[in-house]
């Protein structure tokens, strides 16, 4: 069965569209009040944040367009040391989606926010003309307890950590686009438990930041622009997974821009460095995680090569692509 | 290993005479940057690029072109991504879509089979550009597209050829040295076509391929050989002296040598291809598209030449940016603008 216009008209589809996909997939007391806006506890501090999803295709290897739209809001509160507490979900459908999948998604999204610790307390539901399509917008709200991570709190001397292989996301997105067959798999997850961690461990972390769109490369660039440092990475530390390295080689495609969407970089002191590491390692997601580098005095992101030269590593220009010739 | 250590410590310490030295390729002027081999080497070895970027060389009204079919009823431009950033004289092919125009982007000219067979009332142009190593792609698609009669593709094309131009390069050029040839061309080539510039400029060729190691090696031999008007193959596993004839056999089915529109560098006899007259019926209008414009300030037509280095451009990393880029060598990631703009910051 697919969508048609009459489910967003407000009317009885609508109802029944909600009932049966959302709300029977996110089930909480909250959100089961159905009134025009949820009603939570709440803390001193709390962080909030919002993202839209509109990743094509809807489903890869790995994962689909529901998890990455708990997992991507859910660690961006993460990494200003916020525990996630709540989502909102809003879905623009074009119609013609199928409701099959949408019941996949809806099934994602409520397995990974049991996953991050999270109830959905809210939602919203709209149809468009077009072709299918399926597009979600997630708000989060989470709670601050400790200390907040902020970029401008890098120091000289501070370890540089990486909690996994980098690019996977962006090259099985970009392997399905593309229609090329090999193993990449989304690496789409939350990171609740590499924070929690490092967080009861007492470590000192001065910074985290997802590695997302843009990469590891945008990343650390804005690290570096917001603390005033510069940061000093080798090549030869940096961990990514053989197949992705291969297709990275292939297309011409530069691994410090591509996005992830279960791996963060942390900014952690110095001394506390090679815990922190041991920490991420022994977390669900962060077996791979390695140090990659240190914050040093000056500006920007230089890398050391694996070839022994030196070069600025930039910020994401516009597309990653292949080359031509 | 350990004669790699052997080449970088000889290279970073290196105090005879001066070497300049041209690496044609794009993908060259990409590795050097990726691998960060210029810290690798002594102030006494210079390296510059030349015009093996295929969208840093191309005209201005080849672009206008572009945009103008791209806004035509039932038509599409298709092209490769670096392309669509680049200003003709009155704007890109990003701007052109800005304006209604149709674009697509593809990763290989070989994707437009489905595409066109989906919409067979729209006619899909690719945007026909590169060198040898892109030719026989064009030449596979128009293989196919003849086996299943598909009516709605065409192209425009700016391709072009190595040899001439490198031979206009090394003429109006008393600073190089040698060369690091292009690596690409050479697997269809071969390294011989080199054999008589070598010669003719008392100055080595050196093909290599595109690994940080290969680099160094190059350069160290073509350091090593300065002065001498030699060819040496460092990229054995995927070059030999001759030509790769299959290629050119499909190539020759198709296309026919022309003179071509270099930008900055005027027209060349003999150093581009364009659709045989019997096939014609693919082109979508490429015949006289020479006519250049070069953006006030703008010194790309220097820079792909090498006679000038990127920092010594007025509009560089202040009008000139990636963001902004103005000319085509700030546009493409083997431009050599580009990667200097992301190497030196």
């Amino acid at each position: 069965m697919k969508i048609t216009l009459a489910h967003g008209s407000g009317g009885q589809s609508t109802k029944e569209l909600i009932e049966k996909i959302f709300a029977a997939s996110y089930k909480n007391p909250v959100l089961d009040m159905m009134e025009d806006s949820a009603v939570v506890g709440g803390s001193a501090k709390i962080a909030v944040t919002t993202d839209s999803f509109v990743v094509n295709p809807l489903f890869f290897k790995g994962g689909n367009i529901g998890r990455l739209a708990v997992c991507g809001t859910v660690n961006d509160l993460l990494m200003r040391g916020a525990t996630p507490k709540y989502l909102t979900s809003a879905f623009i459908i074009e119609e013609g989606a199928e409701l099959s999948e949408l019941k996949l998604i809806a099934a994602s999204m409520a397995q990974a926010a049991r996953e991050a610790g999270v109830i959905i307390v809210a939602g919203d539901t709209k149809v468009i003309e077009g072709k299918g399509g399926i597009y979600i917008n997630t708000s989060g709200v989470g709670f601050v307890e400790g200390d907040d991570y902020a970029s401008f709190k890098c120091t000289q001397g501070d370890a540089i950590i990486v909690s996994g292989s980098l690019g996977d996301h962006h090259a099985a997105i970009l392997s399905h686009r593309m229609n090329i067959k090999n193993d990449i798999a989304s690496d789409v997850a939350p990171l609740c438990d590499i924070v929690k961690n490092l967080q009861n461990s007492g470590v000192e972390v001065h910074a985290m930041r997802d590695i997302t769109r843009g990469g590891l490369g945008t990343v650390l660039n804005e690290l570096a622009d917001a603390s005033g440092k510069c940061f000093e990475l080798s090549e030869s530390a940096i961990p990514v997974n053989p197949q992705v390295k291969s297709f990275v080689k292939l297309l011409g495609l530069n691994i410090m821009h591509m996005g992830n969407e279960g791996k963060l970089v942390a900014v952690v002191s110095k001394k506390d460095a090679e815990k922190a590491l041991e920490i991420i390692k022994n977390s669900k997601y962060g077996k791979d995680a390695a140090i990659v580098g240190y914050v040093s005095s000056g500006n920007g992101v230089v890398m050391e090569t694996s070839l022994g030269g030196k070069k600025k590593v930039g910020i994401l220009i516009g597309e990653g692509l292949p080359r031509i010739c | 290993m350990d004669k790699i250590r052997e080449i970088a410590d000889f290279l970073k310490t290196y105090d005879g005479e001066e070497v300049t030295l041209m690496e044609v390729c794009g993908t060259h002027t990409a590795s050097i940057v990726e691998n960060g081999i210029e810290s690798m080497l002594s102030d006494k070895i210079k390296l510059i690029t030349g015009p093996g970027c295929p969208v840093c060389v191309t005209v201005a009204s080849y672009i206008d072109k572009l945009c103008e079919l791209s806004k035509f009823d039932h038509t599409c431009v298709c092209s490769f991504g670096d392309m669509i950033r680049v200003n003709g004289s009155c704007g890109s092919l990003h701007d052109a879509k800005a304006q209604g125009g149709r674009i697509l982007m593809v990763y290989s000219p070989l994707d437009l089979i489905d595409i066109a067979k989906a919409e067979p009332d729209t006619t899909f142009v690719f945007a026909a550009v590169g060198f040898e190593t892109t030719t026989p792609l064009y030449a596979v698609l128009l293989e196919e597209i003849i086996r299943q009669d598909i009516k709605n593709i065409k192209l425009l094309t700016a391709l072009k050829t190595m040899p001439a131009v490198i031979d206009r390069v090394l003429s109006s050029s008393d600073k190089i040295t040698g060369m690091i040839a292009p690596g690409h061309v050479s697997v269809i080539t071969g390294s011989d076509i080199f054999k008589p510039f070598a010669k003719k400029y008392n100055l080595p060729f050196v093909v290599a391929g595109f690994e940080g190691e290969q680099m160094l090696l190059a350069i160290w031999a073509l350091t090593k050989l300065k002065d001498k008007g030699e060819v040496k193959n460092l990229y054995t596993e995927a070059v030999t002296g001759k030509r790769n004839e299959t290629s050119y056999a499909l190539v020759e089915k198709y296309f026919t040598p022309c003179p071509a529109a270099w930008r900055g560098l005027g027209i060349i006899e003999n150093s581009g291809m364009r659709l045989k007259e019997e096939y014609s019926r693919f082109d979508a209008g490429s015949d006289g598209l020479y006519d250049d414009f070069i953006p006030k300030g703008c010194s790309c037509h220097e820079v792909i030449v090498g006679a000038k280095q990127p920092c010594e451009c007025p509009l560089f990393g202040k009008v000139c940016t990636p963001l902004n880029p103005v000319g085509a060598c700030m546009v493409s990631h083997e431009g050599s603008c580009f990667n200097y703009f992301n190497k030196k910051g």
